[in-house]
């Protein structure tokens, strides 16, 4: 029952131990969501404080984050960060979702950080000061409703890319530990059968090719969806 | 006592700074030493061509940019000395007509949001009271309440200004400076609205700074006229005053420069 090719009984095979490649797919496909939308959710949180803070107050706080905090990160590549992480602290669900969002928030943080300096100086925003409006108000009110569509698109594209690297960080051995199934790790294992059993490679490949995307897909249409003028013109 | 008391007041933007801060390369002096008071009731037109400074001197008498040098004082309270939570507090007495009636509208805030915001921030009340008080102020600028679950950029640039004058009005304020509010709006559509201006300000007993570059406008509203050049005062008197027998050539040459158009 070892490295069959696809079947009716088994539709995309099986691997070296016997076990369903199907089954697995499907399996990895909660860690690659649970990890992608973690990573997102705590590297755009993260991104979203930081950037609005540094855009809307300009000044020392933005030149100290701009210049020093996000420069120092964004010279590491991120996966690097993460490989460093875990490596220190060990693998497991946890401290991959923290390992690969310390190194995703910079981009985030950056993109808001742009959008809020160009939004600040919009006149609305001075009218909502002119009314007494605080600066939280302003802030999570008027300049982030205006400036979410590229955030959202860059999220949504941000989760293709944190399935890629839950996929490289599990292809090395420092994702979620094993039998636990994930598609870089299926990916690993079937490195031996590349030639011999090449259904082993293929099938975890495609389903990380469709997720990610899926996920770039799935930003443009948000984009759409969420501009009030293009909605009225589609009459919804 | 005036409404408003400016002393001295100067504001001088640098030019140019670089990222590590400082490195200034120069200075514009927007407004220089500038003294007047406004009169409670009354609206004192402020003219003067592009880059003259008046719209930062509008901003200004809200402190909604900080003055280099200065003071300003607010129904008898130096607004300089307040602190962010007293200033907040205190807009509810000072509004601000904008300029552009598309730019100063959020364009992701329905029309019935953008007007009861003010209450929001500043009232306590329920819905339906805030829905009623935002009913009202719609038939005040003559808006129709279908307009309310609108988005901004659904109307006309004169529909657009009303919401903003509407909003500008929902908290019953005292004074408002409104910057060019006609300007961006073409002749007809502008003088329904210095009409609607000058209506509300019997009925709300308000007090303007009325800021534009056209004469025939500030004449047709203003009680005093302030003539401002290069950031200077150049001269401030009655509207008939100003008008009739300007003193300052630059007044003379306002005048003369604007067609006489009726409004």
């Amino acid at each position: 029952m070892r490295l069959m090719p696809p079947s009716s009984a088994h539709w995309f095979g099986t691997d070296e131990l016997g076990r369903d490649i199907l089954s697995r797919i499907i399996y990895g496909a909660r860690i690659s969501m649970l990890v992608g939308s973690s990573v997102v959710a705590a590297a755009l949180g993260l991104g979203l404080i930081i950037g609005s803070v540094a855009g809307f107050y300009g000044g020392r706080i933005d030149r100290f984050v701009n210049v020093i905090v996000m420069n120092a990160f964004l010279s590491f590549p991120g996966i690097l960060i993460a490989i460093a992480f875990v490596a220190f602290r060990g693998p497991g669900i946890f401290n991959l979702v923290v390992a690969l969002s310390l190194g995703g928030w910079v981009g985030y943080a950056r993109l808001v950080r742009a959008q809020v300096l160009a939004a600040r100086e919009r006149e609305f925003v001075e009218a909502a000061r002119a009314l007494g409006a605080s600066d939280l108000r302003i802030v999570v009110r008027h300049i982030l409703p205006n400036i979410i569509q590229p955030i959202i698109v860059q999220a949504a594209i941000g989760m293709a890319g944190a399935i890629l690297a839950e996929a490289t960080m599990s292809f090395l051995g420092l994702g979620v530990p094993p039998p636990t199934a994930s598609w870089g790790a299926m990916l690993n294992d079937s490195r031996a059968h590349l030639f011999d059993a090449p259904h082993l490679v293929a099938f975890p490949a495609l389903a990380v090719m469709f997720a990610v995307l899926s996920f770039n897909f799935i930003g443009d249409a948000l984009r759409d969806f969420l501009d009030p003028r293009s909605r009225m013109e589609a009459g919804l | 006592m005036a409404l408003v008391e400016i002393r001295n007041l100067r504001k001088v933007f640098p030019l140019g700074e670089s990222m590590f801060g400082g490195g200034a390369k120069g200075e514009v002096t927007a407004v220089d030493d500038v003294s007047f008071d406004i009169e409670r009731g009354e609206t004192l037109g402020l003219v003067g061509e592009s880059g003259s400074g008046k719209s930062t001197l509008g901003r200004l008498v809200l402190r909604l940019i900080e003055p280099s040098s200065g003071s300003i004082r607010f129904d008898g309270r130096d607004l300089l000395a307040l602190s962010g939570k007293e200033m907040r507090h205190l807009r509810r007495d000072m509004q601000i007509i904008f300029q552009d009636p598309f730019g100063s509208l959020d364009p992701r805030m329905r029309v019935e949001d953008v007007i009861a915001e003010p209450l929001v921030i500043h009232e306590r009340m329920n819905r339906a009271t805030r829905r009623s008080r935002v009913a009202e102020l719609l038939r005040a600028v003559g808006l129709d309440e279908s307009a309310r679950q609108r988005f901004p950029h659904e109307f006309s640039g004169g529909q657009r200004q009303r919401v903003g004058i509407a909003r500008a009005l929902a908290l019953r304020p005292k004074f408002i400076v409104a910057d060019e509010p006609v300007s961006a709006l073409d002749v007809s559509v502008g003088a329904q609205i210095v009409n609607l201006l000058a209506d509300l300000q019997r009925e709300f007993a308000l007090t303007y700074l009325f800021i534009s570059h056209s004469m025939p406008v500030v004449r047709y509203l203003a009680t005093r006229i302030a003539v401002m050049y290069r950031g200077k005062l150049v001269e401030l008197g009655n509207a008939e005053q100003i008008t009739t027998e300007p003193k300052h050539p630059y007044t003379r040459g306002l005048l003369e420069a604007i067609p006489e158009i009726a409004v």
